[in-house]
């Protein structure tokens, strides 16, 4: 009796308080998307057939794959001057990597309005340039979210990235150099392909983030680019419909785990090969 | 040893991303300077009105004092579960530890809107019994704030904890020390800088917290990020980028600092 009692009282307070304040409301919310407005089904099939939703939930599968591939495109080049660079260049990329990872998502959201909005400082600048005579329309579009969000993204993307750039053996390199592969090839051929779990990884890990996120869209995208997070604070404080709401938060849930199953088996070692 | 060091193509990319990394916090400061009520680059004076604001206008006072106050709170509650939990993971191994671990980082892996949304029901379901402990007070926010951090107090707490010697709480417990002892005399003096490095981090994800906050705060419990947004919503309040500049040169300060004694250190 002792022996099980022992470790419960470490672990009980902290599992207590999240099935009391997560997992029961979780089901609560669940509780909700097939109740409100009357008991049944009707808000999961209007979630999966109204034209005006399945248009938000490809918008939102639309934008995170670009902001995806251009994230880990963009995490991939950082990746590779903070792990490879010289120590300077491996002091400086952290820098760019770790300032704006730290600040807060409305900061930097702020900061690419300051830069995109109709007289905003890029505007400025193209104009000073003569490049353009009226100012672009960056902002309240696909654009300023893609922007925003592939800016939030990249740390998420470089983390993975560079963890699995460290792991390839440097002997490895140099013998592919010893053999006379050029550095474009040693790249390609041999640099990548071994840095090929960490790009999935970091891939899928952005993909899952931008789903659930909405805090940047709602600012950079003003409204008009709608993602799904964004749809159900909308259906919760503007339009209220709770039920459709949760109907919407459980299909995402669902979504993710999916997703982060998959994420899991990619990260777990694989068998010998 | 020989590296094959990235190439000048490889730099010159490396250059405009790191560029694009920065350049969003660089813009932010000019415009904290302007001297007009909206969002415009300072032309011909420079002013620091907004920067007044920040000290001057109760509303963002009270906004940064209702942010400390749920930071210190959520911060202090989060760390002390996670400790707890993680050091009872680590010392009984229990069987289904994983899992456990599972439902533990619940809130960071769902997605920030499912667990907002989340909370929000569970506030106002706590608010029909109860007035302190609710929806749109302090209380509430910080309960809430703490499901969101836990799970990463969790992650720091038991990679502290990985690198105790196991063999020293044996000892401590085949010398009939009691699980108290164990937990307090012999474990935590080996992992008190993890436990104070997640309280710090745990203190920042609270203060920075806007996703949760968002649905569980109307006017009673404005955190400094809650007024943020709603700046950044109606129309853009200049005070905006003041606090930015504010937040950045403290962020900038602190890794930069961090990166001069590592590269000190590493020499």
């Amino acid at each position: 009796m002792i022996r099980i009692t022992r470790p419960l009282i470490l672990l009980a307070p902290l599992l207590a308080f999240l099935a009391f304040a997560y997992v029961l409301p979780f089901a609560g919310v669940i509780g909700w998307s097939v109740s409100i407005p009357e008991p049944g089904l009707q808000n999961y099939s209007s979630a999966l057939t109204d034209p005006l939703i399945l248009s938000v939930f490809w918008r939102t599968f639309r934008i995170c794959a670009i902001v995806t591939v251009i994230s880990v495109v963009m995490g991939y080049i950082l990746s590779l001057l903070w792990v490879r660079g010289t120590p300077l260049v491996r002091t400086l990329t952290e820098l760019c990597i770790l300032i704006p990872f730290w600040i807060s998502v409305l900061t930097r959201a702020f900061g690419w309005l300051a830069l995109l909005s109709h007289r905003g400082l890029m505007n400025g600048w193209l104009e000073a340039l003569g490049v353009i005579d009226d100012p672009l329309r960056m902002i309240r579009n696909e654009f300023g979210v893609i922007v925003g969000m592939v800016h939030f993204m990249i740390p998420f993307a470089v983390f993975p990235l560079a963890a699995a750039m460290r792991n390839v053996d440097e002997r490895v390199l140099l013998a592919a150099r010893g053999m006379a592969a050029s550095r474009t090839r040693i790249f390609w051929q041999v640099f990548v392909p071994m840095t090929a779990a960490g790009l999935m990884g970091a891939a899928l890990l952005v993909f899952v983030f931008a789903i659930g996120f909405f805090i940047t869209p709602a600012i950079l995208g003003g409204g008009r680019s709608v993602m799904v997070a964004e749809l159900i604070y909308l259906r919760i404080f503007q339009s209220p419909d709770w039920g459709l709401a949760a109907a919407i938060s459980v299909i995402l849930m669902v979504a993710i785990s999916a997703l982060l199953t998959l994420l899991l088996k990619q990260l777990s070692p694989k068998g010998a090969e | 040893m020989i590296r094959l060091r990235p190439g000048l193509v490889a730099t010159a990319l490396a250059v405009l991303v790191g560029l694009f990394m920065l350049m969003p916090l660089l813009a932010v400061v000019p415009v904290s300077f302007t001297p007009k009520r909206f969002l415009s680059i300072p032309t011909d004076e420079l002013s620091l009105r907004h920067y007044r604001t920040l000290y001057q206008d109760r509303e963002w006072l009270e906004g940064i004092w209702m942010s400390l106050r749920i930071g210190v709170l959520s911060a202090g509650f989060a760390t002390a579960l996670a400790t707890f939990f993680s050091i009872g993971i680590w010392m009984f191994r229990p069987r289904f530890a994983g899992l456990l671990m599972g439902i533990a980082l619940l809130p960071m892996v769902a997605p920030p809107v499912v667990s907002a949304l989340t909370l929000y029901f569970f506030l106002i379901t706590l608010t029909k019994f109860n007035g302190v402990v609710a929806y749109d007070t302090m209380l509430g926010v910080a309960l809430a704030h703490s499901v969101m951090i836990v799970p990463f107090a969790v992650v720091l707490v038991s990679v502290s904890l990985a690198q105790v010697d196991r063999r020293m709480d044996l000892a401590a417990r085949a010398m009939g020390a009691s699980l108290g002892t164990r937990v307090f005399k012999v474990i935590m003096p080996n992992i008190k800088f993890g436990v104070i490095a997640s309280f710090f981090l745990t203190f920042v994800l609270s203060w920075e917290e806007i996703a949760v906050t968002i649905f569980i705060t109307s006017v009673e419990a404005v955190t400094l990020p809650r007024l943020m947004w709603q700046g950044l919503r109606d129309n853009i309040d200049p005070a905006i980028a003041a606090i930015s500049v504010v937040l950045i040169v403290i962020v900038a300060a602190v890794v930069v600092g961090r990166a001069a004694v590592t590269a000190v250190r590493a020499r």
